[in-house]
């Protein structure tokens, strides 16, 4: 009797969670709050699709959509990720003629669960953006089989490329390098960098890690005070920045692998009274272009933000049409443009468009 | 071995570190009979059966068992069931999310490989010749205890077992179902299956067994036919007092004239509690001191936790100088000036880590409230007082409780009580497992405190002690108060007869 | 089935030491780690005066920083102590709970609105309404322990799976930022007040550290729930309502979680729902034990307790301090806790104990 109660009401319990996030993915749905978004499809996306929408338009209107089921990380994760979902969510809408299903977790395990399921629902498009790398062979060969096209986005998995027809990435390596590139392009005398990185062994730590490391290596007035990760966390990066304060090691960069960490290292620096932006003791820099980061550069405070491009989905647009049309894609991974912004030329345009 | 002895068990010794639970008990079972195995608590019942269950292993003695020659070993219950001997516990150790037939036949089929049409339909068929009245696909769980006690013993059935044991299956049965189960009790002897039958309801003995063993403090008091042993015997037996040498020990405090005037202070009508006891009427007069007997499980200790408020209480009134109150939980009892020293000190009433002074303090403090904890120097000075009081041996008052020992401990909590200043205390075994200067301190405290005008309600085991402390005796069996007696009736004769009940009566 | 069983304890002669012993343990950790900073680097103890980029003067150094960033631990052991001896248990729901908590101060302050330019009530205002929030929560919590008797880890790990997620949802998903044109104070709370050199987080924490001991002394709530904790039916039958006092201890860690994540918002003048507090609810577990508290309730010492807060984030900045990385503290704290288990392992402690016995009175062999 007691174990049927505490069943009962665990089972309340999880349903009331269920329904908090399945509110919250309600209110991200709506696409009236996601201004960045929008705009950023209509600028980018628009001119490019249009006059194949209109084409496509027709098919659409008949009821015959394009079904495609969506496997994504939960948008909670990040800010990065919930503008990817937001981006995500406005275009493959009936309007635009698609019928979506959406698909959220972190494990790889439940993402293959929910792929299976799509393959079964008969989707004609699998968008995956994988957990994982590894795991993924046998659900997409399965796809295959059924004649669905499977379009990888934001990452890439370990799998033969003809199991999917697109693979539309960033290209992390990239980003670093055109922020190291920049940052030499400042001529300090010396580089006393403080690096602060992301999850270890995630793409977008490996990418931004891998150039700062290179040229550490080959410069020698290029040295690294502390290098250490603080997984995304911008409570750890504080505390991470405030040690090497209190430990009084000199250091002139700070080299975030993303905005929230980089937002950590400043308070620190604010608490200590160093002084950091355009024109002051310490270069900070961070990645993937929040809109309060682009700000935060606007305003001088910070030298430069890495941007980790998340609207995909107008290149996924780009592909369906394509695929739709009968055309074959000639290469498969598809790099998005990717820009880096300087404190000193960036735009309140730029924050607007690029903000997320 | 005798003739038509099914299990033969000579000279049992066990042990365990500073008790002797069985010292050289003998005990014989038939076939065909069903053989009843009586005891007050720690008499050795349950050692006994865990023995012949291979939960333990015996010190010395041998078990001797239906066609074997030589003595068996019983090293673990698979032993034992291979032996074909079944235990069927109060508790029902089944798996009530599986069906019926599925527990009669789990862990023994041969390999994973199940025939489920087979299955059923073969406990369908046991189940009625048992007159089991049970679907074999049903879900355990959702039939009645009595149903899923049966359906354990069609499973000890179906396992070829010679010998059952039945340890306190009817505790939670109703009568009715009781009924139903002696039904297959007197089926299963027919078919020979020897059962032993542990109870603590006399009524049921005698309607069903055909033999008692009596066991006291782990040894053998002896092997009777059912028709031989009258209950006032029995009862004499267990309790280990021969009715002969059987003294009158008048209390030393009873002065019959003034308390006849006295008034009653508290008043039960129709009180009963959802321990299970049937409903009662008390009544307590002040300065008086009285006491409830009976076996161990005849409902001694529900009565007074239902006065108290400790068990959820279902029915009935209480007056207090005759005005109704509520009770329901302790704390109404605590504030209408009731003091419950609970009967097993180590689960209900020590708080084992907190110390002496904190424990002594403890009710009081509550009746006070949560915002107005008493300064250190009030708490000392209370624990001090009552630490000399009633010599409670302790390095100090911030000693732990736990670390004392058991007598010290229950003076601790019988300081605990008397601090609350209350009119009436129940005192519900304050004796037991302690060292007999203290049971003797303990006593002459409560006739004390009743000349003072305190009402006080006393239990114990120890009919003596009852007597020689209460003025006024209310007999329970089977969870009923069946008798009074006071006056010239307070004899260990006239006790005893009355826990036994008047069998002519009764037929 | 015992009758003659008392146990004559031969260990009373210990009296008054319990205390003694319970506050040994925090300090002896306090002491190793400041051993090992002096040796290792004896700039751990500089402490230096500053002046902030908001025009402050601060005081800076390791101390300091333990000081500063302690106080959410500190004031989460806090509740966590009581609930720990009132329930046996733990809750693994604070991080979460903060994350709600913090959501809701800056949903009341921001409104739809994540970049507002002006506050849409007053910080002390939306703080009262995130503190109601964060003691509905424990409230909840404390209802599944106290009325259903579920286990107090499994029961908080309802909220400690769903918490982010309902805090991401409170503010719908967005990240609302309080900009200091918006509020020139908000930041104080996990910050500097002008004019006063030390963080105010140790203010905030060392108030709460005063009101709870004025708590323990002028009301019973540690009688209360260290009786509730040692023997529940002894506690209820000495007219105390146990399921009450186990529920009221986690509306208590609710207060505590509201406060914490005041403290943590106010830091960063913002909130990242899938981080803020992340991994607290072990930290504050651990100070706990650290504190020589039985997990399994019963007994506690709140000042032990608050101790143990501030040797883990000892512990942690003096791990960042030699370059640990982040990632791998978790593993440093496991040996910490390795440590407590066994040292309070029944077998260690027997041992542990006739070790003394036999030091003191010279005799060996004896055994109960």
């Amino acid at each position: 009797m007691k174990k049927k109660v505490l069943a009962a009401v665990l089972a309340g319990a999880m349903v009331l969670g269920l329904s908090a996030c399945g509110g919250g993915a309600a209110a991200t749905n709506e696409p009236a709050p996601a201004p960045a978004a929008t705009e950023e499809k209509k600028e980018e996306a628009a001119p490019a699709a249009t006059e194949e929408k209109t084409e496509e338009a027709a098919p659409a209107a008949s009821g015959d959509l394009i079904k495609v089921g969506i496997i994504n990380n939960d948008p909670n994760e990040s800010g990065y990720r919930t503008a990817n979902d937001r981006d995500l969510q406005a275009t493959f809408s009936a309007e635009n003629g698609y019928d979506a299903s959406f698909a959220y977790s972190l494990k790889n395990d439940e993402q293959i669960a929910a792929a299976q399921k799509f393959i079964q629902d008969g989707v004609d498009y699998l968008l995956l953006s994988a957990a994982d790398t590894a795991g993924w062979d046998g659900v997409l060969q399965d796809a295959k089989d059924a004649g669905i096209e499977v379009i990888l986005f934001d990452r890439t998995i370990d799998a033969s490329p003809d199991l999917y027809a697109a693979s539309i990435v960033s290209d992390m390596d990239k980003e670093g390098q055109t922020a190291v590139d920049w940052l030499a392009s400042q001529n300090l005398d010396k580089y006393d960098v403080i690096h602060i990185q992301g999850v270890m062994g995630s793409a977008a730590q490996k990418g931004r890690s891998g150039a700062l490391d290179a040229k550490v290596a080959a410069e020698d007035n290029w040295n690294i005070v502390t290098q250490q990760t603080a997984e995304w966390n911008a409570e750890t990066a504080q505390q991470i920045v405030q040690s090497v304060i209190d430990s009084g090691k000199e250091f002139n960069v700070i080299y975030a692998e993303n905005d929230d960490m980089a937002k950590g290292a400043v308070a620190a620096l604010d608490k200590a009274g160093i002084s950091h932006g355009v024109g002051k003791d310490v270069i900070v820099m961070g990645f993937d272009c929040n809109k309060w980061a682009l700000e935060e550069l606007l305003a001088q405070n910070w030298n430069y933000d890495g941007q980790c491009n998340p609207f995909q989905s107008s290149y996924i647009d780009d592909v369906i049409k394509k695929l739709e049309a009968g055309e074959t894609i000639a290469e498969k991974t598809i790099i998005m443009d990717e820009k880096g912004f300087d404190a000193t030329t960036i735009t309140q345009e730029d924050v607007d468009t690029y903000g997320i | 071995m005798k003739e038509n002895a099914i299990l033969q068990l000579t000279g049992i010794y066990k042990s365990f570190p500073g008790v002797k639970a069985l010292q050289n008990v003998d005990f014989n079972l038939c076939k065909g009979e069903i053989h009843a195995l009586m005891g007050e608590n720690g008499a050795g019942k349950s050692t006994l059966i865990k023995v012949l269950t291979g939960v333990y292993t015996k010190d010395e003695g041998e078990i001797y068992l239906d066609s074997h020659v030589e003595p068996v070993a019983i090293r673990s219950p698979q032993d034992a069931q291979h032996f074909g001997i079944s235990t069927v516990y109060q508790e029902i150790t089944l798996c009530p999310n599986l069906s019926v037939a599925e527990n009669i036949y789990i862990g023994r089929t041969d390999g994973i490989y199940q025939n489920w049409k087979k299955m059923n339909e073969g406990a369908r068929k046991m189940l009625q010749s048992l007159e089991i009245p049970v679907e074999p696909t049903t879900q355990l769980g959702s039939c009645s205890i009595a149903v899923q006690q049966m359906v354990a013993i069609a499973r000890a059935v179906d396992m070829d077992c010679k010998v059952l044991i039945l340890d306190e299956p009817t505790s939670s049965l109703d009568d009715q179902e009781v009924q139903k189960l002696f039904r297959l009790m007197r089926e299963l002897k027919q078919r020979g299956v020897g059962i032993i039958f542990v109870t603590h309801f006399l009524d049921q003995v005698y309607e069903v067994c055909d033999k008692i063993t009596v066991l006291r403090d782990g040894q053998l008091v002896g092997e009777y036919e059912i028709k031989d042993l009258p209950r006032v015997q029995l009862v004499s037996k267990m309790l280990g007092k021969e009715l002969d040498d059987m003294s009158d020990i008048k209390s030393e405090s009873s002065a019959p004239a003034e308390l006849e005037k006295a008034d009653v202070i508290f008043e039960a009508k129709d009180l009963c509690s959802n321990a299970g006891i049937k409903p009662f009427d008390f009544y307590i007069k002040k300065g008086e001191v009285n006491g409830f007997t009976g076996l161990l499980g005849s409902g001694r200790s529900e009565c007074v936790r239902a006065i108290f408020g400790a068990d959820r209480v279902t029915g009935g009134t209480v007056k207090k100088n005759g005005k109704t109150i509520k009770i329901q939980k302790p704390i109404d009892a605590m504030k209408n000036g009731i003091a419950y020293l609970p009967e097993d000190r180590k689960i209900d009433g020590i708080v084992g880590d907190l110390s002496v002074r904190e424990n002594i303090i403890l009710a009081l403090q509550v009746m006070k409230g949560f915002f107005k904890p008493f300064t250190k120097a009030q708490a000392n000075a209370f624990a001090d007082e009552y630490i000399k009081l009633l010599s409670i041996k302790t390095a100090s008052a911030d000693t732990p409780i736990k670390s004392l020992s058991g007598g010290n401990q229950q003076k601790c909590i019988i300081a605990r009580w008397l601090l609350t200043h209350p009119e009436y205390l129940i005192l519900d075994e304050p004796t037991r497992g302690i060292d007999v200067g203290t049971k003797v301190d303990i006593q002459k405290l409560v006739l004390k405190l009743a000349s003072e005008g305190m009402s006080v309600t006393f239990i114990s085991s120890e009919t003596d002690e009852m007597l020689r402390t209460c003025s006024r005796l209310i007999v329970m069996r089977d969870r009923k108060v069946v008798g009074e007696l006071s006056g010239d009736d307070l004899t260990q004769t006239k006790i005893m007869s009355t826990i036994a009940g008047n069998e002519e009566e009764k037929k | 089935m015992s009758p003659e069983m008392n146990k004559v304890s031969k260990k009373s002669d210990f009296p008054g030491s319990l205390l003694r012993n319970q506050l040994f343990i925090p300090f002896a950790a306090l002491f190793i780690l400041l051993v090992f900073n002096l040796i290792a680097d004896p700039s751990f103890f500089k402490i230096t005066m500053s002046q902030s980029n908001a025009g402050n003067a601060v005081l800076l150094g390791p101390i300091i920083t333990i000081l500063d960033n302690g106080s959410e631990l500190a004031i989460l052991a806090i509740g966590m102590t009581l609930v720990t001896a009132a329930t046996g248990g733990q809750d693994i729901s604070v991080g979460a709970a903060i994350a709600i908590a913090g959501s809701t101060l800056l949903r009341v302050l921001c409104g739809t609105n994540t970049r507002p330019d002006t506050l849409r009530t007053t910080v002390f205002a939306a703080f009262l309404i995130s503190v109601l929030v964060a003691m509905a929560f424990g409230a909840f919590n404390g209802m599944l322990v106290a009325i259903f008797k579920i286990q107090p880890m499994v029961a908080t790990l309802i909220l400690y799976t769903a918490g982010r997620s309902i805090a991401a949802w409170i503010n719908n998903n967005e990240l609302p930022i309080i900009s200091t044109q918006a509020s020139p104070t908000f930041a104080y709370y996990g910050g500097y007040i002008p004019g006063i050199p030390i963080p105010t987080p140790f203010f905030i924490a060392a108030a709460c550290v005063v009101v709870i001991l004025l708590v323990l002394k002028f009301t019973n709530l540690g009688l209360y729930t260290q009786a509730v904790g040692i023997n529940e039916s002894s506690s209820r039958l000495n007219g105390l309502n146990p399921v009450f006092i186990k529920w009221l201890t986690f509306v208590i860690l609710g207060v505590c979680v509201a406060v914490a994540a005041l403290i943590k918002v106010s830091r960063l003048s913002s909130i990242n729902y899938s981080v803020i507090a992340k991994d607290i609810e072990m930290d504050a577990i651990l100070a706990v034990a650290l504190g020589g508290n039985a997990l399994s309730g019963g007994k506690f010492n709140m000042v032990a307790s608050i101790i143990g807060a501030y040797v883990i984030q000892m512990l942690t900045t003096t791990l960042y301090k030699f370059q640990v990385p982040s990632d791998a503290l978790p593993a440093y704290k496991a040996v910490v806790v390795i440590l407590l288990v066994v040292f309070s392992a029944p077998a260690v402690r027997e041992k542990l104990e006739r070790m003394d016995i036999g030091r003191s009175k010279k005799t060996g062999g004896v055994r109960a």
